[in-house]
């Protein structure tokens, strides 16, 4: 395992807040998409013209969405200075271009290519920051399969698509059938040979657990569409289940990073013996 | 290099599979001409008729409004239904766009009231539901409630716009330069809240009440194509020629 240059406990803590307070910041947008509350704060930066709207409705998902996005921003700064790698400075990039996006979106009224970039963007800002998070505990982030964040970030592209209705279902559905075959045979032909190494065991059954966990959340989602969809809205399970999908979809991606970076047994103890540096998060 | 072009196969993928709205279907509009002509109700014809309702009447949709409590206040004792499918007691159904879709004289041009049609909301709903304007005609729109809004029109072929309004604000006007049947309005504080708006250049369209029937008035003797638009159950048409100072009934069904 690459894990040669460990960071002090304080900042392992922070990277892992970092990508926390990520994840909390992808949640809260698909509450804002679920809720259709994009565009209920229809100025940027400011909302309703002040730095508190009023929280009523809808405006509670959008500010909310809002103040996650400052809070993680400072945060991938913070994180981008204290790492100072070019991993830590494209994660930073990433969420500025994100932030921007968003204010463009609410500008524009939301013009669909920009909802549906700033809804993939955001999963490649939370995998970018769990690649951060590995380097601080001393991993190498590492793209030795990269068709697995291609067929994941598709996904995200063509589900985005799917909700705001530019694109059929059956584009979604034809890619999830791939990701899902493709990721189980890069999973389970790595575990077959080490399932007594637990540093490619663990990621690869985390792997594994999470894509099953979001096709049984993307078939309850879809259900729950095709039940509620013209019901006045807001429909509880429908937002649940979304929401539910959007933040599955975003630890797929931050497990596929921490699967590519950790689950490589060609460098690894035959027996899973002790390594140097071993991740204890 | 690698994540880079992951960075650019995600662009790419996002490039490929997003685009804006599709096109409505371009029209082909000639420019109009010469004065601008008010309906003549005096020599003109009149249509009349009513949009039945056949088949199973649907259950009501009730609005969940406790995502604001003044809205909910606003329907403490009685809770607010959707009104995407009203069937009035008589068998009709409410909050139908009927309109002149074809006949008129494409160079003629018509006299744009000076009078706005308001759209209120009041409740947390729109009132009413579903409004026709003349293309260039003032659209009112009021915030009745103590609460915030936001009036959130989504056009095909009008620019799309977003804005807010405050409780007591002043009203705001609007306009829509070109002829689209219809345009969806929405607010994003309160996701139920659902509204359309027919926008014709020309006066000859009309929405169905409380007792499903419309009038429209002034025609000019000539053959028409007459389309109704539902939110749910869609479009129907009929052809109807009339004579000066006819009165002609030419009534719609849908089924449920």
């Amino acid at each position: 395992m690459h894990l040669t240059n460990v960071g002090p406990l304080w900042l392992r803590r922070y990277a892992l807040a970092v990508s926390g307070c990520t994840l909390l910041l992808l949640i809260a947008g698909g509450l804002v998409t679920s809720n259709d509350a994009a565009l209920s704060v229809p100025d940027w930066p400011t909302s309703w013209g002040s730095l508190f709207p009023p929280l009523q409705g809808g405006i509670r998902y959008e500010f909310a969405h809002r103040v996650l996005a400052l809070l993680a921003t400072l945060m991938t700064i913070g994180l981008a200075l204290a790492m100072r790698t070019r991993l830590a400075w494209t994660a930073l990039l990433a969420v500025a271009a994100q932030a921007a996006l968003g204010g463009a979106g609410v500008l524009l009224a939301e013009p669909l290519w920009i909802a549906i970039a700033h809804a993939c963007l955001g999963q490649l800002q939370f995998g970018l920051v769990v690649a951060v998070t590995a380097q601080a505990f001393g991993a190498t982030p590492s793209l030795s399969r990269p068709l697995i964040f291609a067929l994941i970030l598709a996904q995200t592209a063509l589900g985005a698509a799917v909700r705001y209705g530019v694109i059929g279902l059956a584009a979604h559905l034809g890619g999830a059938l791939v990701a899902t075959l493709y990721l189980m045979w890069v999973s389970l032909s790595l575990l077959m040979n080490n399932m007594d190494n637990p540093s490619v065991r663990r990621p690869a059954m985390l792997l594994l657990s999470l894509t099953f966990s979001q096709v049984f959340l993307g078939i309850a989602s879809y259900m729950a569409r095709v039940v509620y969809v013209n019901a006045p809205q807001p429909m509880p399970l429908l937002i649940f289940f979304t929401v539910a999908h959007v933040a599955f979809g975003s630890l797929v991606f931050g497990a596929a990073v921490l699967f590519t970076t950790l689950a490589r047994p060609q460098q690894l103890p035959v027996s899973g013996g002790p390594v140097s540096g071993v991740v204890t998060a | 290099m690698k994540l880079y072009a992951v960075a650019a196969f995600a662009l790419l993928t996002l490039i490929s599979c997003s685009s804006d709205k599709p096109p409505a279907a371009a029209t082909t509009e000639l420019a109009p001409t010469g004065p601008a002509l008010s309906p003549d109700e005096a020599n003109g014809a009149t249509l009349t008729g009513k949009v039945a309702f056949t088949g199973a009447k649907p259950p009501l949709s009730m609005i969940d409004m406790s995502a604001n409590p003044a809205c909910e206040r606003a329907h403490k004792d009685a809770p607010l239904a959707a009104e995407d499918i009203v069937v009035n007691p008589n068998g009709t159904l409410k909050y139908v766009f009927v309109w002149v879709k074809s006949g008129l004289p494409a160079n003629q041009r018509w006299a744009i009231p000076a009078t706005p049609v308001v759209l209120d909301q009041s409740g947390c709903q729109y009132k009413p539901h579903m409004i026709g304007v003349m293309t260039g005609q003032n659209v009112e729109l009021r915030n009745s409630d103590p609460t915030n809004h936001n009036i959130h029109p989504q056009p095909s072929l009008n620019p799309e716009w977003n804005d807010s309004q405050a409780p007591g604000g002043d009203p705001k006007f609007k306009t829509f330069a070109r002829q689209e049947i219809m345009i969806p309005v929405k607010c994003n504080v309160h996701p139920w809240m659902r509204s359309f708006i027919g926008a014709v250049n020309h006066p000859f369209f009309a929405v169905t009440g409380d007792d499903g029937t419309f009038t429209i008035v002034g025609l000019p003797p000539g053959t028409y194509v007459i389309q109704t638009w539902h939110e749910k159950f869609g479009t129907v048409e009929q052809t109807v020629t009339v004579g000066a100072k006819e009165h002609k009934a030419v009534d719609f069904s849908y089924k449920g």
